[in-house]
């Protein structure tokens, strides 16, 4: 009985969650569409990820040993940044390009700024935009095995709703980035991610919701059910949505801040597909909006439990 | 303090204008997006700052307290006019390539800064090399982020192709983004050196004469003292 006369100090109810359970969960769901991206892609497809994760992990490493760091390797945020920046590379990459995309990626982006929790944008989207705007050629070159294609957004761009094959794009049988096309194997990784409770629906679905809405508002082809599917399956939007959009270091904490950051993102992605200069604005909308982050959580936080609303703001 | 060579130092490294006060950052990033940019902004701006140094100095008896602002930059702008028609009669393209941040040197924060701190309150000899140390340390910066935006951006030097044409040029580094990242990684980098020689400096001086680098307690007169 003498262990009741015990008081340790707050917190009392703990949580089994820690960092690196909750990244392998992530590195876990992001597997069917990474799988999928090889299978259809093929070998160059299997390089480029393989490179990518294990440039990332050995870019935080060697920081981290150099800086006399604790080494948080073990806690699979690198493994995730280098799958989710492999997943967003074309199949045609080569190996250095991934690899200089994976040292910006940790180094710049994520170690820079203090390591894990502190980087102020998606490591991997900072890397796959840095590659975006130095190599715009070969990031846009979606070449596989035979196929020369453009990927279904740019048909959509270039016309009517009527080149696209929606069937195929939900199963992922198309150009684009290597873990993009198929949007069944992101469903079921985002599944899996719900059942354990690493994310929730507020991000997501309110970014997919606004993004359609503002589609049909301003797509330009009215109520077209097939032209709202494509751009729903097109592209990065899925993967974006599911798997970076939710990432907990730079999306808001506050249950109304993530509704709010969900509602921008769809905003700021519809702009960038309808009036930008390229068919896709996934990823852009997506590292402008971990910029807005702390902007959010500033004008979101919850009333604290017990306190109570002073009319006219809280002045103290 | 004010002899010719101690403000050249001064200029060049302990208060250089691009990596210890951080000043002109306009010129700096836009400019810079390769060596030979990034030196004729620096020499250009420095003929006028050496200049408008000069002549400041000189009146400053002169210009009342009240509109001294107005006064110098009346100054500067029509230093800055001069070069800018020397330029276009002499090296027209590097007038056409740095474009509008000719005219813009009129507001440039080190021009104003160095008449306000410096050559209002200063004779004249010295408020010269003044302006001539602080337009070489500005040059040098320049110069510096320029070469390495065009190796790693372009894979040349001066223009001048150094890498071999398999290398592929990060394009980044020639547009907005590259600036910052050069900028940060370079200032960085002397930061380091000279915190490194300023810890090796005071170890040797505790060796040879005995100093226990605890300037508060210890009367003597030393070069070591932090200020």
């Amino acid at each position: 009985m003498s262990d009741l006369r015990k008081v340790s100090s707050s917190p009392h109810i703990r949580d089994k969650a820690t960092s690196s359970n909750i990244m392998r969960d992530v590195a876990i769901a992001l597997l069917p569409a990474a799988v999928f991206g090889v299978v259809h892609f093929g070998m160059n497809a299997l390089i480029v990820l393989l490179v990518t994760v294990a440039v990332c992990v050995a870019t935080e490493y060697i920081y981290e040993k150099l800086m006399h760091k604790p080494v948080t390797v073990g806690d699979f945020s690198a493994v995730v940044t280098g799958l989710l920046l492999g997943m967003n590379l074309p199949c045609s990459a080569p190996w250095w390009m991934a690899a200089l995309g994976s040292v910006f990626a940790i180094l710049v982006v994520k170690q820079l700024f203090g390591g894990l929790g502190q980087n102020f944008m998606n490591p991997a989207l900072g890397g796959r935009c840095f590659l975006m705007i130095s190599f715009a050629g070969r990031m846009t070159n979606y070449a596989y095995d035979t196929f020369t294609g453009a990927t279904p957004l740019a048909v959509l761009r270039e016309g009517e709703s009527a080149g696209v094959d929606v069937l195929q794009m939900v199963i992922g049988n198309t150009a684009g980035m290597i873990g993009e096309t198929s949007v069944i194997a992101i469903l079921i990784g985002a599944a899996y991610l719900l059942w354990r409770g690493v994310i929730d629906l507020r991000i997501p679905g309110t970014y997919l919701v606004t993004f359609a809405v503002f589609m049909l508002l301003f797509g330009g082809h009215g109520f077209d059910g097939t032209y709202l599917a494509a751009q729903l399956a097109g592209g990065g939007l899925m993967l974006g949505a599911w798997f970076m959009a939710t990432d907990y270091v730079t999306s808001p904490i506050t249950p109304a801040g993530q509704i709010v950051y969900g509602v921008i993102l769809g905003i700021l992605t519809g702009i960038f597909r309808c009036f930008g200069a390229s068919p896709e604005g996934v990823s852009y909308a997506i590292i402008f909006s971990n910029l807005l982050v702390p902007l959010i959580e500033r004008f979101t936080i919850p009333m604290a439990f017990g306190k109570v609303k002073v009319k006219g703001g809280n002045r103290s | 303090m004010n002899s010719a060579g101690e403000r050249l130092y001064n200029g060049i490294i302990k208060e250089n204008p691009t990596f210890v006060m951080m000043l002109g950052m306009c010129p700096t990033l836009a400019v810079t997006t390769s060596a030979m940019n990034g030196l004729g902004m620096g020499l250009t701006t420095m003929v006028i700052l050496a200049l408008s140094n000069l002549i400041i100095s000189m009146l400053r008896k002169v210009i009342p307290d009240d509109v001294r602002v107005p006064a110098f930059i009346v100054i500067v702008a029509s230093f800055v006019t001069i070069v800018q028609f020397l330029l276009q009669a002499y090296i027209p393209t590097l007038n056409e390539s740095l474009g509008l941040y000719i005219p813009l040197i009129v507001v440039n924060c080190i021009i104003l800064g160095r008449a306000e701190a410096y050559a209002s309150k200063n004779p004249m000899i010295a408020s010269l090399f003044d302006g001539i140390g602080m337009g070489l340390g500005f040059t040098i910066g320049l110069t510096s982020i320029g070469l390495v935006r065009e190796l790693i951006g372009s894979g040349k030097i001066f223009g001048a192709a150094v890498l071999p044409a398999s290398y592929e040029p990060v394009s980044i580094f020639v547009m907005a983004p590259g600036a910052f990242f050069v900028l940060a990684l370079l200032t960085g980098l002397q930061n380091k050196v000279k915190l490194n020689l300023a810890k090796k400096g005071k170890d040797v001086s505790k060796i040879q004469s005995g100093c226990n680098a605890d300037c508060a307690s210890c009367g003597a007169k030393c070069g070591n003292a932090k200020e």
